[in-house]
């Protein structure tokens, strides 16, 4: 089959859906087209050669909206391609459209998005989880087989595990962030969802590496993460924090969980239990750290070189208010007036440089956890997918659904969601392993080994085709 | 804390309505926030971003040498007012 005909199909899946998911802010179907013709009728084979790819809209793509979810950037189009888009394009992937989001990836279902929020296509009464609402959706919905999304404390895992795919958290530096619009940049990450962890291996493959233009990207070698997703996995250790699986967890995540860890055991791997005493605080240091970057990442949007600007401001002050004002939703304004808070003159010891001395708490956690165990099991996001409203005004409801995800943010170390079971509402629950710094190929091998062993055996009530 | 005077340090005009919203979320937030000072954590070095002991080593430096930049005609492509080269704003004074 032609490339073009495959792109064809995938357009007219994503167009089909979308009135109903809303996943997709923008659908490319020209340059996809056009790409794709050209591909058909070259002979270099990329390892990505017309794979159709979605990207969530808040990395940069050139010509394309870069939307953010975000009234404040309203129809920007980027000026210029993010390191990991020109990666894809060099290996033959095509993007083939932009994905709805929470606002500036502030959110953990999607509804913070300015443009209504994505639908879980298991159940379109309920939330897919967020930030990369819209990019989950668009993986669990059939549309396409990966897409990437981003992560500042769990915005790829956690959407994941509410739509029964697979979603991964490289190690901070291992990504390029060129070209990601920064929310919070010691915690920012590009992330990557897959209909399985073969799809993750193979677009880490091809976007993982040094980048000049990300002074923060390490020069570490990218090994050949899809050669490895096969290896015997006895013989690994698993490490259980048992004190995180108690309260606030939902009764059939726990069981879930706890019989994921039974599977890992009949697949060979043994078992130890951990202890990370500081993961507790993970949200309480997230919210003031990822909100003090944010209030000052955020100060550009200001109405003077790109996206929205407020009308009837005779005077530059006052536009810049205004064009705040009307530009930026209410969950964007909270992080942003918290962050100027935490910041300001008097509070920073109180709050900042407190949180910054916990994040190294938490992330001497993991180290000491890693010298006993070759990745950490706990469940994803402590509930399924919530109903569309149940906790857009109760803002900390909302943060703790991150309460697993943070803190492999906070330490930098990287960390996966794979599909674990239904539960009786036939709602997926993900289990999620964090692994050591670097450990990428290690986390890819034990999620495929258990998907490959415990598929999930069912599909969304909507779905392509 | 003082919604308004924070919102105009954040160079936002924020309406009555929001104060009204935000005062209680806000110190709600702020309230779950400052659980970390129950924690007597002593000497500890803050962990000041994200890097890794590979991205620390990681050498950022390169020669001194211009690259390709943005066309004066793209960088201002996206600009609500973009006029004769420059970006136009209201009047400052």
């Amino acid at each position: 089959m032609s490339i073009v005909s495959e792109i064809e199909k995938t357009l007219d899946h994503a167009e089909t859906l979308n009135g109903e998911l809303n996943s997709f802010l923008s659908i490319e179907s020209e340059s996809s087209l056009s790409r794709a013709q050209l591909l058909d009728t070259t002979e270099t084979v990329g390892p990505l050669k017309g794979v159709a790819i979605a990207v969530k809209d808040n990395i940069c793509t050139k010509d394309m909206r870069t939307s953010c979810g975000s009234r404040i950037l309203g129809n920007y189009k980027a000026q210029y391609d993010a390191t990991a888009i020109s990666r894809l394009n060099d290996a033959g992937a095509i993007v083939v459209g932009k994905t709805n989001m929470d606002e500036f990836a502030m959110g953990s279902s999607n509804e913070s998005s300015a443009f209504g929020p994505a639908k879980n296509p298991w159940d379109v009464a309920r939330v897919p989880g967020g930030s990369s609402g819209g990019s989950a959706v668009a993986v669990a919905s059939g549309v396409v087989r990966a897409a990437l999304g981003s992560e500042t404390g769990g915005s790829v895992r956690q959407p994941a595990s509410l739509c029964g795919i697979v979603g991964f958290k490289p190690t901070y530096g291992r990504i390029s962030r060129y070209g990601l619009v920064a929310f919070a940049s010691s915690l920012d990450n590009i992330g990557i969802f897959g209909q399985t962890s073969k799809d993750v291996a193979d677009v880490l493959g091809v976007i993982a590496g040094r980048d000049e233009k990300d002074s923060t990207s390490a020069d570490v070698p990218v090994p050949d993460y899809a050669a490895t997703l096969n290896d015997d996995i006895a013989g690994k250790t698993i490490g259980i924090p048992r004190a995180l699986l108690g309260e606030g967890l939902d009764d059939e995540v726990r069981e879930s969980v706890l019989a994921s860890i039974d599977n890992f055991k009949a697949l060979g791997a043994n078992t130890v239990d951990i202890e990370l005493p500081y993961a507790k605080y993970g949200i309480a240091v997230y919210y003031i750290i990822a909100t003090a970057e944010a209030s000052s990442n955020l100060a550009r949007y200001d109405g003077v070189r790109y996206g929205f600007r407020a009308e009837d401001s005779p005077e530059l002050r006052q536009m810049y208010f205004k064009t705040r004002e009307e530009g930026f939703g209410p969950e964007v304004k909270r992080r942003i007036m918290l962050g100027t808070y935490v910041l300001s003159s008097g509070y920073y010891d109180a709050y900042y440089s407190k949180a910054q001395k916990v994040r190294a708490l938490v992330k001497r956690d993991y180290e000491t956890a890693f010298t006993k165990c070759d990745a950490i099991l706990t469940p994803t996001s402590p509930t399924t997918a919530f109903k569309i409203g149940e906790k857009s005004d109760d803002p900390i409801a909302m943060y703790l659904s991150d309460i697993y995800t943070v803190s492999a943010n906070l330490a930098g170390v990287p960390a996966i969601s794979v599909p674990s079971g239904l539960s009786s509402e036939g709602l997926p629950i993900g289990v999620q392993l964090i692994g050591n710094f670097w450990s990428e190929a290690t986390l890819l091998n034990l999620t495929h080994k258990y998907e490959t062993a415990h598929p999930l055996n069912a599909r969304p009530s909507v779905f392509a085709g | 804390m003082d919604v308004r005077q924070v919102a105009k340090l954040a160079h936002l005009e924020i309406t009555d309505d929001e104060v009204a919203l935000y005062t209680p979320q806000m110190a709600n937030i702020v309230k779950y926030v400052e659980q970390l000072n129950e924690l007597d954590i002593g000497e500890i070095e803050p962990m000041l971003g994200g890097l890794t002991t590979e991205g620390k080593a990681t050498n950022s430096i390169r020669e001194d040498i211009a690259g390709e930049s943005f066309a004066q005609k793209d960088a201002l492509r996206e600009a609500p007012s973009g006029v004769a080269g420059h970006f136009q704003v209201p009047k400052v004074l």
